[in-house]
């Protein structure tokens, strides 16, 4: 089967093959990182989550934030309900957790935005 | 006032073109931003996917944004924020407006331009039917969700495939709307494959190539779409209307370089770029005026932004130290290249041949197995094999100085493409 590597913005396409010896074979990837991705999306594919959630007494409604690692994708909507229930308080700064493992995915929620206290 | 380099937007080209010159030791630097804050479009941009080439690693728009600005901080470059432009003289004289300062007028030796683009509306379109509430670009849907905190709407159709309508797809399933589908009127994409893989495969959203929205529907609020297949032509096909009922329509139909000043100022346009005409070192038809980033050609990817912007600051170091040539002085001087089979623009559109320079070119189609190559109109002064070109990634073509040692001030050069299959 063909999958696309979205690793990086090259977009290599890929063939997945399974080869004689049960494991499977990769070609067209443009390094190896394409590989290693192609594997892990035939059996787990695994996503970064970025979204926004509410601050108060900040100068900004909201901040930005992702999860530090990626995690399973059929994860991301429960990752999700938990960032709507959350209010953090200003200041936040980059890299300041924000939800400490996601959806028991084992990854953080950490702040990608710097936001000032009013 | 008088300064050395004026920068005109403090989004990532103006950041990364100011910390340029301070590198070549340049300190009379002043940037002018109209926004609350430095950073441009990025703080908006909060998905990742940003810095892979220059840091090497994976950032949000606001992270990447943050590391330029701290390093402007660091090095004390002055900024004035909520301060916008509004007029520039070909005699490099800036007018802007601040509300502490009022009316400020800066007499500049040099001037950086770094306003980024515009979204291409509605207006650019002309889709009969009325004026509901409802229909946006994808950028402002952006701000909206990310910034603001207010969704746009539930029921959601996205016309054109451009990385910000692709990433604002996957965004607003995210939070809880229905995107019914994606038309492309060309038969490709314009985004880039990841986007399409990761923010409308990874959903199951549609995207229907050679489909175009022929109708809106609604008067206080959008109620539909009728969508269309086109011809080759790009004329609706009679008999393939489809009524999408949809509250929201996002437009992602391309982005217009800002110039506004840069048509004050008389510069010469590119018309397919929609930005100035510029040389190797970024400098256009007006001597000492200088462009980078989206208000030059729309980028794909901010790091080549961030490159392009240090190439910038170093012509401004040659100029201001009076290292540019008769040559690069004056545009009609440099040679031209034109673009051939295959290759819808190329920057910078003159070059002076004085040292290594790289091109940065688009292709008009899908294309595969073939070699770019840059021609004097008899022979191949360098070529470069690539496996795949397509219109929506941006290539680049490195070319060493000694193949252009031959052209003359004036003269013509022609890139194009020679398909190998
Ligand atoms: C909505 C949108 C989403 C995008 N998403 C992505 C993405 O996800 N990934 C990606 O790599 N690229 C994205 N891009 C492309 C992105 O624009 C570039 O990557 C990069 O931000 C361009 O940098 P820039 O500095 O040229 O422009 P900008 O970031 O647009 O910065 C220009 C700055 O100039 C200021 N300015 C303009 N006119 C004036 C004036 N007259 N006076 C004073 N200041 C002025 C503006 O306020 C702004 O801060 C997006 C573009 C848009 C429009
Ligand atoms: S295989 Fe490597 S080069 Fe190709 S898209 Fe993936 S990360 Fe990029």
């Amino acid at each position: 089967m063909e999958l696309i590597c979205i690793l990086c913005p090259r977009g290599c396409r890929m063939q997945v093959e399974p080869g004689a010896d049960g494991q499977w074979v990769v070609k067209g990837n443009g390094c190896s990182r394409g590989k290693d991705y192609a594997l892990q999306e035939m059996t787990c594919p695994m996503r970064t989550l970025t979204t926004s959630v509410w601050v108060e007494g900040g100068t900004y409604k909201l901040v930005s934030a992702k999860t530090d690692r990626s995690i399973p994708r059929d994860k991301i909507m429960e990752a999700l309900k938990q960032t709507k229930r959350l209010k953090v308080k200003a200041p936040v700064n980059i890299g300041d957790v924000l939800i400490e493992n996601i959806a028991g995915t084992g990854a953080n929620l950490v702040a990608t935005r710097k936001v000032e206290r009013v | 006032m008088k300064v050395d380099v004026v920068i005109i937007g403090g989004g990532p080209a103006g950041l990364a073109a100011a910390l340029s010159c301070h590198k070549h030791g340049i300190r009379d630097i002043i940037i002018l931003e109209r926004d609350s804050h430095l950073g441009g479009i990025l703080q908006q941009c909060i998905h990742n996917g940003f810095g892979l080439h220059w840091f090497g690693e994976e950032l949000t728009g606001p992270e990447y944004a943050q590391r330029f600005i701290d390093q402007v901080e660091k090095a004390q470059i002055p900024y004035l924020l909520n301060t916008m432009v509004v007029d520039m003289d070909e005699d490099k004289t800036v007018y802007a407006i601040n509300p502490k300062h009022g009316p400020i007028k800066i007499q500049a030796k040099t001037v950086i331009l770094a306003m980024g683009c515009r979204e291409r509306t509605r207006g650019a379109l002309m889709i009969p039917g009325g004026r509901p509430a409802g229909v946006y670009t994808a950028g402002m849907a952006q701000r909206l969700i990310n910034i603001e905190g207010y969704m746009p709407g539930r029921e959601v159709v996205i016309l054109g495939s451009g990385d910000i309508g692709l990433i604002m797809a996957r965004r607003l399933t995210w939070e809880g709307a229905n995107v019914k589908m994606v038309c492309e009127i060309m038969p490709y994409s314009t985004g880039l494959i990841r986007n399409i893989r990761q923010c409308l495969e990874d959903y199951g959203i549609p995207i229907r190539f050679k489909h175009t929205v022929i109708k809106i529907h609604g008067r206080e609020r959008l109620e539909g779409v009728t969508v269309a297949q086109v011809d080759d032509a790009r004329r609706p096909v009679p008999g393939t209307e489809e009524y999408v009922s949809c509250d929201t329509l996002l437009l992602s139909v391309g982005l217009i370089p800002e110039n506004e000043l840069s048509q004050k100022a008389n510069l010469q346009l590119d018309p397919v770029t929609g930005g100035p005409v510029v040389d190797e070192y970024r400098q256009t038809s007006v001597p000492g005026v200088f462009a980078c980033g989206n208000v030059l050609h729309v980028h794909d990817l901010v790091d080549y932004v961030s490159e392009e912007a240090e190439i910038a600051g170093y012509g401004v170091w040659r100029y201001l130290n009076g290292l540019a040539s008769q040559l690069t002085r004056h545009v009609d001087m440099r040679a031209k290249i034109e673009t051939g089979y295959g290759i819808r623009y190329v920057v910078p559109q003159r070059i002076s041949g004085e040292e290594d320079i790289e091109l940065f070119f688009r292709s008009d189609n899908i294309y595969d197995e073939g070699m770019v190559e840059l021609t004097d109109g008899q022979k191949v002064l360098a070529s470069k094999r690539f496996l795949r070109i397509v219109p929506g990634q941006m290539e680049r073509f490195k070319i060493k100085k000694q193949v252009l040692s031959g052209i003359k001030p004036g003269g013509r050069l022609l890139i194009r493409w020679r398909s190998l299959a």
